[in-house]
């Protein structure tokens, strides 16, 4: 499927009037992450290397949280390390972790390459995993968060 | 290939130094930041800054394959390494070359050839560049036949060594096997490489080093020399051009001997060889090269009005010099204070801490260097360089005039600095005088608190 201006344009009219403040809209190899009041608009393999770095001359905090610290009972899961994060062990395969599920602190939720080294990362925390920040495939810095838990006793 | 963003592998003022130029040429900056630096000057200047680690260096600016990954990840096609951390380590150099990311430096073998202090003695040597008298210890009792022939004082030090680390002073040769075994399991130590060798201690020295630019293809210029010898225990203070009181007939000696090595080397990029000048046999010897830009590369950028971080990048761009040794121009006197976050009434002890208030001083051919503004926080896992304050004068005494101006008007709150260090300097007849050697900032110092009645 593909998707085209008015569609797109359809979609946000829809999110726009809806109670909603995000959408996730997953279709084969296509992913519209569509966030309400920020500019997050992310692709899959969104292609990170080529988009130009603009910003005006005056000083300005360099890079203002992309995601919201996390909200009481809710914990994130930050990169141990900056890399290349990857949500499937191999292309094509399933991902590691769902949105939904329960997740472990053992389970792996991905994996970040570090010049062709291959680190798993854990979750760390025992809980529902409620979302997933991380692109896959994308450059991820040391203390992002990658995804959010609600941590169970 | 034209350079389009750099990913800049280091902190402090020289971060900042880099960003500017690049973003006078147009060229897109991201700044690999610890988490102790994520609201530093230069993460907010630069196109955008990386979170690569936690505070201390080894779990952050000092991960070569970090810092190459960041590099790719944000799609950068070079990477300045600045100065420190690893600028000097041949490992991100060669990950450079095998990943195809362009290193703003020179190749990883030149690193090498120089970072191995004998080997470095054995390429002076085959450059006929002069070298301290001494070499190589094997055995103790060949050890001993060589510091027979070198006479004491003499130094042993470490061949892995640099910056005044892994030094030993003989003054007995009764000693001599017993510093040899200290230095060299000191060695091991801290540098991973526990190979020793001996020099003669050159007492009345000055430091005395030439700014060069290579193409990399044999090619090499020099842009004048640099006088360092306001040290304390090896770290420089106090650096100007042209070294004062230095006959024409030494100086050009030791440019010409300075760029007959960076060409046996085929040098490629900025670099600096440095010379020990003994100042009363007016003889020359070398005593190490640094394969990076240098601290102290603003004074020669003052009186060359060469960008040097500019013609780095052309370099690293394959543009090669753009400038011929004819067109080098120097021009009056430039002076350097580095003004760090040291107490002196410590003994020159870090002062970490957050500046509450900084001002520095404005004027005519007043520079200043640095990443310090209201709100910084110098924190402690980093050198202590605050800020690198440069005069420029048509003379000696014009630069000298307006640098004790602009010490006057800096003010730095929250934090000790040696601000009143470098003015009691400016103000002994000593230093005014000119040509003074490596141990005149200890001796300085003693009057001074002599002089105190501490």
């Amino acid at each position: 499927m593909s998707l085209t201006a008015k569609n797109v344009a359809e979609i946000l009219k829809l999110l726009d009037e809806s109670a909603f403040s995000e959408l996730v809209l997953e279709t084969g190899d296509l992913k519209v992450h569509l966030r309400r009041g920020e500019k997050a608009l992310t692709r899959n393999e969104a292609p990170e290397a080529s988009a130009p770095l603009v910003r005006s001359g005056i000083p300005a905090p360099a890079e203002p949280p992309r995601i919201a610290p996390a909200p009481p009972g809710l914990r994130d899961v930050p990169a141990p390390l900056l890399g290349v994060f990857y949500r499937a062990p191999k292309p094509g395969a399933p991902p590691f972790v769902e949105v939904g599920q329960h997740v472990e602190e053992t389970t792996i939720i991905g994996i970040i390459e570090v010049m062709k080294l291959m680190n798993s990362i854990r979750a760390g925390v025992c809980g529902e995993l409620v979302e997933i920040f991380a692109t896959n495939a994308t450059l991820v810095e040391y203390g992002e968060p990658l995804v959010r838990v609600r941590p169970v006793d | 290939m034209p350079i389009k963003r750099i990913l800049i592998a280091n902190r402090g003022e020289i971060a900042v130094r880099i960003i500017r130029t690049c973003r006078a040429l147009g060229i897109e900056t991201v700044l690999a930041v610890s988490t102790a630096d994520r609201n530093s000057l230069g993460a907010r200047l630069a196109n955008r800054a990386l979170c690569i680690g936690p505070a201390p260096a080894s779990d952050s600016y000092l991960k070569a394959e970090t810092i190459v990954q960041a590099a790719i990840g944000s799609g950068s096609d070079a990477i300045h390494p600045g100065y420190g951390f690893l600028s000097e380590r041949a490992a991100l150099a060669r990950l450079c070359e095998r990943e195809g990311v362009c290193f703003i430096g020179p190749t990883a073998d030149q690193i090498e050839a120089v970072g191995d202090k004998l080997r470095a003695r054995l390429e002076a040597d085959a450059a006929a560049v002069p070298v301290v008298p001494g070499g190589p210890v094997t055995d103790p009792a060949q050890a001993q036949m060589l510091a027979r022939r070198i006479g004491t004082p003499l130094l042993v030090k470490a061949v892995g060594g640099g910056g005044g680390r892994g030094m030993k002073r003989v003054d007995d040769l009764c000693d001599l096997a017993e510093m040899i075994d200290l230095a060299s399991s000191e060695a091991g130590a801290a540098f991973g490489d526990a190979r020793v060798y001996i020099e003669r201690l050159v007492t009345m020295g000055r430091h005395i080093e030439v700014q060069l630019l290579g193409d990399g293809l044999g090619g090499v210029i020099h842009l004048g020399e640099r006088d360092c010898s306001v040290q304390r225990r090896y770290q420089k203070l106090i650096e100007e051009t042209p070294a004062p009181c230095l006959s024409p007939m030494l100086r050009d000696a030791i440019c010409a001997a300075a760029v007959r090595f960076a060409q046996h080397l085929c040098y490629r990029s900025a670099g600096t060889v440095e010379f020990l000048v003994d100042v009363e046999h007016e003889t020359f010897y070398f005593l190490e090269m640094n394969a990076r830009i240098q601290v102290e590369h603003p004074v020669t950028e003052q009186v060359s009005g060469i960008d040097l971080i500019a013609e780095q990048i052309a370099i690293a761009g394959g543009e090669g010099l753009r400038i011929s040794q004819d067109q080098v121009r120097l021009n009056g006197c430039a002076i350097e204070c580095r003004i760090n976050a040291e107490d002196p009434m410590r003994d020159f002890a870090p002062s970490p801490g957050t500046v509450t208030e900084a001002i520095w001083p404005e004027g005519e051919g007043i520079r200043v260097d640095t990443h310090i503004v209201s709100g910084a926080s110098v924190p402690p896992y980093y050198d202590s360089l605050l800020a690198k304050l440069i005069a420029h004068g048509a003379d000696r005494t014009t630069a000298l005039a307006r640098l004790g101006k602009a010490l006057g008007e800096v003010r730095i709150d929250g934090v000790a600095t040696n601000i009143a260090f470098h003015q009691a300097v400016l103000g002994d007849p000593e230093f005014v005088d000119g040509g003074v050697d490596t141990g005149y900032a200890v001796r300085f110092l003693g009057r001074a608190s002599a002089r105190a009645g501490v």
